[in-house]
C-alpha cells in the first residue's frame, strides 16, 4: 500500500491507514477519503455515485479498535484504521466466499468474466475456491425484456440497482424482498416480469451491476480477453484510477 | 448383438478389471468376464464418467453456449466452442461469416487439431508403438519416450505448443477462450501476432513430415500387427468439403460402408437427425450413434482420422494428399480398419493442418476489422465440426427470449463407441482365450482403445437420458424391489 502524495498535503487532517496519513475532507467517509489518496479498500456495494450503503460488509477494516464498515464510517482527525491486517483480509476473503457459495457463480462460463467486481475482488483477496459448501440455490432468469437479461444466480444484493433505479432513473423498477438467506432481487411489476417494467438499455440501473446479474442482451463475449476491465491491471489499481463498470472509485 | 457384449449367465464367472484405462482423456474402464478355464464370456467398455452438459445448457442465453460448452474438455475445447458458435451462426441468421471471422476460425480449429493430434501421438500413443505393448510400464510413457527418443519427444511437445499459440492468438487463450461468438469472432489477428506465428513455420512443416515418415516405417516394419490388431470392419461417417475435398471445418455428411462405396453424400448439417440415431445400454454413461438407414445391428460406424482420410477425395494441401496417397497406395485404395492406422492418418492430418496454418497466415483477410454479421433470426441451429476425434455435432433450439431450450451434443467418442467395443472384443478373442491374464496382454485392450483417442470427459453428456437400474436386497441378500428407468432401450 502507499499513500503517494497525501503525505505532503499538511493543510488537511489525516487519520492512520495501515500506518499512512490520509488526509480527508470534512463529510468524507474513510473509504471515500482512502480511495481519493490512492489507496485500495476492497468493497463491493459501495460506489462514488450513490450515499454509503454498507450492506456487503466487504470494506470492513478495523477502526480504533472495532470493526466497522470503512463505507459508513466518517472519517475524522487521528482515526487508526487497519485495512490490510491478515485478520481483516481474512474476515474479507470469508464475505467473499460467503457471496460465492450463496449464489450460482460459474465464472468460467460467466460474461462478465474479466469484468466482474465480485471475481476481481475475489482474485485481490487471494479467493482460491469457495471454501464453504455451495448451496446451489434455485433462482430465476428472466429473458422477458427484449434488450436485457436480469439472471439472479450471480446477485450479490449490493443493491446498486435499486438505488439507480430509483434515485438516478426515477423508475424504481428494482428492489428487494425476503430476510436473512431468502432474501431475492425481485422487479416492480405485477407480473414480475422485467419487461413489463420501464427498464431501458440506457438507464443507470442497467450499468451499474458490479456483477453479471443485469446484462445487456446479445453482447457476451463481444470483448476479447485482453481487453476486458480488470485483464491488464489488479482492481486494486484500477478502482483508485477512475470510473469502472460497476464501480466505483 | 456381440456375443462377447452380454454374457448369457454370468453365474460363477471371474471378473477382470481394467480400470481405469490409462493415456486416455476421461475416466472409463474395461471389463471381462472369464470362466474356470479363463475362456472370455463378455468384454465391455464402460464409461464411468459423467457430465450433463446437455441438460444444464438449457435455460441459458445462447450467446453464453460456445464459452460454456467448451468446459465439456480441457483437450479439445476449440472443437465444441466453434461447433457451437455454429450451431448459433444459424440462429442469428449469419449464414455466410464475413472472410475475416471464417479465417480466424479455421486458423484457430486448425491449430487446435495440430496441438491435439500432436499431444495424442506423441505424449500418449508413442510409447506403445516405440516401445511395444508388452514393454515395461516403467519405460513405456512419454518420461521414457524423453529418454530414449529425446528429439521425438521435443518435437512432440513444440508441435503442440506450436498448435497451442495459434489457439491463443485466435481465442485469447491456450485453453478455454472466447475467440469465436454467435455471428463471428471477437478479435482478428494483429500482423505481430501473425509475424510471430510464421517465425515457427519452417520447423513445424518438417517435424510434422518427419512423423508421418515415422508412423509409416513403423507401418512398414510390422504391418502383421498393424494391419490386424483389433481390426473391425465397419462403416465410416465424416464430413467432406462440398467439393469432396477434405475439410475438417465445413462441408456435408458423407458416410461409406466397410468396402468403400458411398452410402450417403451432401447431408446437409441441419439434416443429421435423419441420418444418425442414437441406442443406449444400461452399462455405459456413452450412447450408440448408427446410421439410420441400416439399423442399430449394421449401422454403426467408425469417425475420426482413418475415416476422414478414406472417406474424402482428396486432400487440398499437396504435401498432405502425398501423404495420403501412399496411405492408400499401400493397400490398393482398399478401406482400412485398422485401429492402429488411426496414428498414421492422425499425423497426415497433423501434416495437412500444419499446411492450412502455413497457407492462412499468408491471407490478409486474418488481419481484418469486419468481425461479425447477422440476419433473420431462427430458432434452431446445428453445427458440425470435424473435431480431432471426429465428428462433433452441436445442435440447439432457442427460444424468442434467447434462452436454449434444447441441446443434442453427439461427441467424436460417442460415434466411435461400438467401434471401440468391438475392437476390444477383437483383442479379446486374440489374445484372452485360454491364457493367463497378463499385465502386457491387458494393455493390449488398452491399445486398442487409445488408438480411437477417445474423449471420454466429452462423451458422457447426456444429463438425464441414461438407463438406471437401482436393485434393493434384504439383509439375507435376497432381492425385493428392482426399478429400470427407459426399459425400453435396455438391451
Amino acid at each position: 500500500m502507499s499513500a503517494p502524495d497525501a503525505l505532503e498535503t499538511i493543510e488537511r487532517p489525516v487519520f492512520n491507514l495501515d500506518g499512512h496519513e490520509v488526509p480527508f475532507s470534512p463529510g468524507q467517509t474513510v473509504i471515500q477519503a482512502a480511495l481519493a489518496a490512492g489507496v485500495y479498500i476492497p468493497h463491493l456495494c459501495h460506489h462514488a455515485d450513490f450515499a454509503p450503503h454498507g450492506s456487503c460488509k466487504v470494506c470492513t477494516c478495523r477502526i480504533n479498535g472495532r470493526m466497522a464498515t470503512s463505507c459508513t464510517f466518517p472519517a475524522s482527525e487521528g482515526l487508526e484504521v487497519e485495512s490490510e491486517t491478515p485478520e481483516v483480509q481474512e474476515l474479507r476473503r470469508d464475505l467473499v466466499q460467503f457471496l460465492f457459495t450463496e449464489g450460482n457463480h460459474f465464472c468460467p462460463s460467466c460474461e462478465q468474466s474479466g469484468n466482474c467486481k465480485l471475481q476481481a475482488v475475489g482474485y485481490d483477496l487471494g479467493v482460491l475456491t469457495g471454501h464453504y459448501n455451495p448451496l446451489f440455490p434455485d433462482r430465476p432468469v428472466d429473458a422477458s425484456h427484449p434488450d436485457v437479461l436480469l439472471d439472479t444466480n450471480r446477485c450479490i444484493l449490493c443493491e446498486l440497482c435499486v438505488r439507480a433505479s430509483a434515485t438516478m432513473d426515477g423508475k424504481s423498477v428494482f428492489a428487494l424482498s425476503g430476510r436473512g438467506i431468502t432474501k431475492h432481487l425481485i422487479v416492480n411489476a405485477e407480473s414480475g416480469r422485467l419487461a413489463d417494467t420501464q427498464l431501458a438499455v440506457g438507464d443507470k440501473a442497467m450499468n451499474v451491476c458490479p456483477v453479471g446479474a443485469i446484462i445487456r442482451k446479445r453482447q457476451g463475449f463481444r470483448v476479447p480477453i485482453g481487453q476486458r476491465t480488470y485483464d491488464a491491471a489488479p482492481i486494486s489499481q484500477i478502482a483508485v484510477q477512475g470510473e469502472t463498470k460497476g464501480g466505483t472509485p | 448383438m456381440n456375443t462377447l457384449e452380454k454374457a448369457e449367465n454370468t453365474t460363477g464367472l471371474r471378473r477382470v478389471a481394467i480400470e481405469p484405462v490409462s493415456r486416455v482423456e476421461g475416466h472409463g474402464k474395461v471389463t471381462l468376464l472369464l470362466d474356470d478355464e479363463n475362456r472370455v464370456h463378455q468384454v465391455r467398455l464402460h464409461i464411468v464418467e459423467f457430465r450433463g452438459f446437455e441438460r444444464f445448457i438449457q435455460g441459458r442465453p445462447y450467446w453464453e453456449v460456445p464459452v460454456m460448452v467448451q468446459r465439456l474438455c480441457g483437450i479439445c475445447p476449440v472443437s465444441h466452442h466453434l461447433a457451437a458458435a455454429k450451431a448459433l451462426d444459424a440462429v442469428v441468421g449469419a449464414h455466410r461469416l464475413t472472410r475475416t471471422a471464417e479465417k480466424v476460425r479455421r486458423l484457430m480449429h486448425y491449430g487446435q487439431i495440430l496441438q491435439s493430434h500432436a499431444l495424442h501421438f506423441y505424449h500418449l500413443s508413442s510409447p506403445d508403438l516405440l516401445f511395444g505393448f508388452d514393454a515395461d510400464p516403467a519405460q513405456r510413457n512419454v518420461v521414457g519416450v524423453l529418454q530414449a527418443h529425446p528429439d521425438l519427444a521435443k518435437q512432440g511437445i513444440l508441435l503442440r505448443k506450436f498448435g497451442q499459440e495459434v489457439i491463443r492468438v485466435t481465442a485469447g487463450k491456450r485453453v478455454h477462450g472466447t475467440g469465436a461468438i454467435p455471428g463471428g469472432v471477437n478479435k482478428a489477428v494483429t500482423e505481430g501476432e501473425r509475424d510471430a506465428l510464421r517465425a515457427d513455420l519452417p520447423d513445424v512443416l518438417r517435424w510434422a513430415e518427419q512423423g508421418v515418415t515415422l508412423v509409416a516405417d513403423l507401418h512398414a516394419r510390422n504391418h502383421v500387427v498393424y494391419d490386424r490388431f483389433g481390426t473391425v470392419r465397419s462403416n465410416i461417417l465424416s464430413l467432406v468439403g462440398r467439393d469432396g475435398a477434405l475439410d475438417l471445418y465445413d462441408g456435408v455428411l458423407r458416410a461409406r460402408d466397410a468396402d468403400g462405396t458411398i452410402i450417403v453424400d451432401g447431408v446437409e448439417a441441419a439434416a443429421y437427425s435423419d441420418l444418425i440415431r442414437e441406442n443406449v445400454r444400461s452399462w455405459s454413461y456413452m450412447k450408440f450413434p448408427y446410421l439410420q438407414s441400416l439399423g442399430a445391428e449394421h449401422g454403426w460406424y467408425k469417425v475420426g482420422p482413418l475415416a476422414r482420410l478414406q472417406n474424402c477425395d482428396v486432400i487440398p494441401t499437396p504435401r498432405a494428399e502425398a501423404a495420403r496417397q501412399a496411405f492408400r497406395e499401400r493397400v490398393g485404395g482398399a478401406i482400412v480398419h485398422a485401429p492402429l492406422a488411426f496414428h498414421w492418418a492422425r499425423l497426415i492430418e497433423l501434416l495437412h493442418a500444419a499446411e492450412v496454418i502455413e497457407g492462412l497466415l499468408d491471407d490478409p483477410d486474418i488481419l481484418g476489422t469486419a468481425l461479425t454479421t447477422t440476419g433473420p433470426r431462427r430458432t434452431s441451429g446445428v453445427g458440425i465440426i470435424e473435431a480431432p476425434r471426429g465428428t462433433l455435432i452441436h445442435h440447439y433450439e432457442v427460444d424468442a427470449q434467447d434462452l436454449v431450450t434444447q441441446c443434442n451434443l453427439i461427441v467424436s467418442t460417442t460415434h466411435n463407441n461400438q467401434a471401440m467395443n468391438e475392437a476390444i472384443r477383437e483383442v479379446a478373442r486374440e489374445y484372452f482365450d485360454g491364457r493367463a491374464v497378463t499385465e502386457g496382454l491387458l494393455n493390449h485392450i488398452e491399445v486398442a482403445i487409445r488408438a480411437y483417442d477417445p474423449c471420454l470427459s466429452c462423451a458422457t453428456h447426456a444429463l438425464g437420458k441414461m438407463p438406471l437400474v437401482v436393485e434393493l436386497y434384504d439383509a439375507r441378500g435376497e432381492l425385493i424391489d428392482r426399478r429400470v428407468r427407459d426399459a425400453e432401450h435396455l438391451p
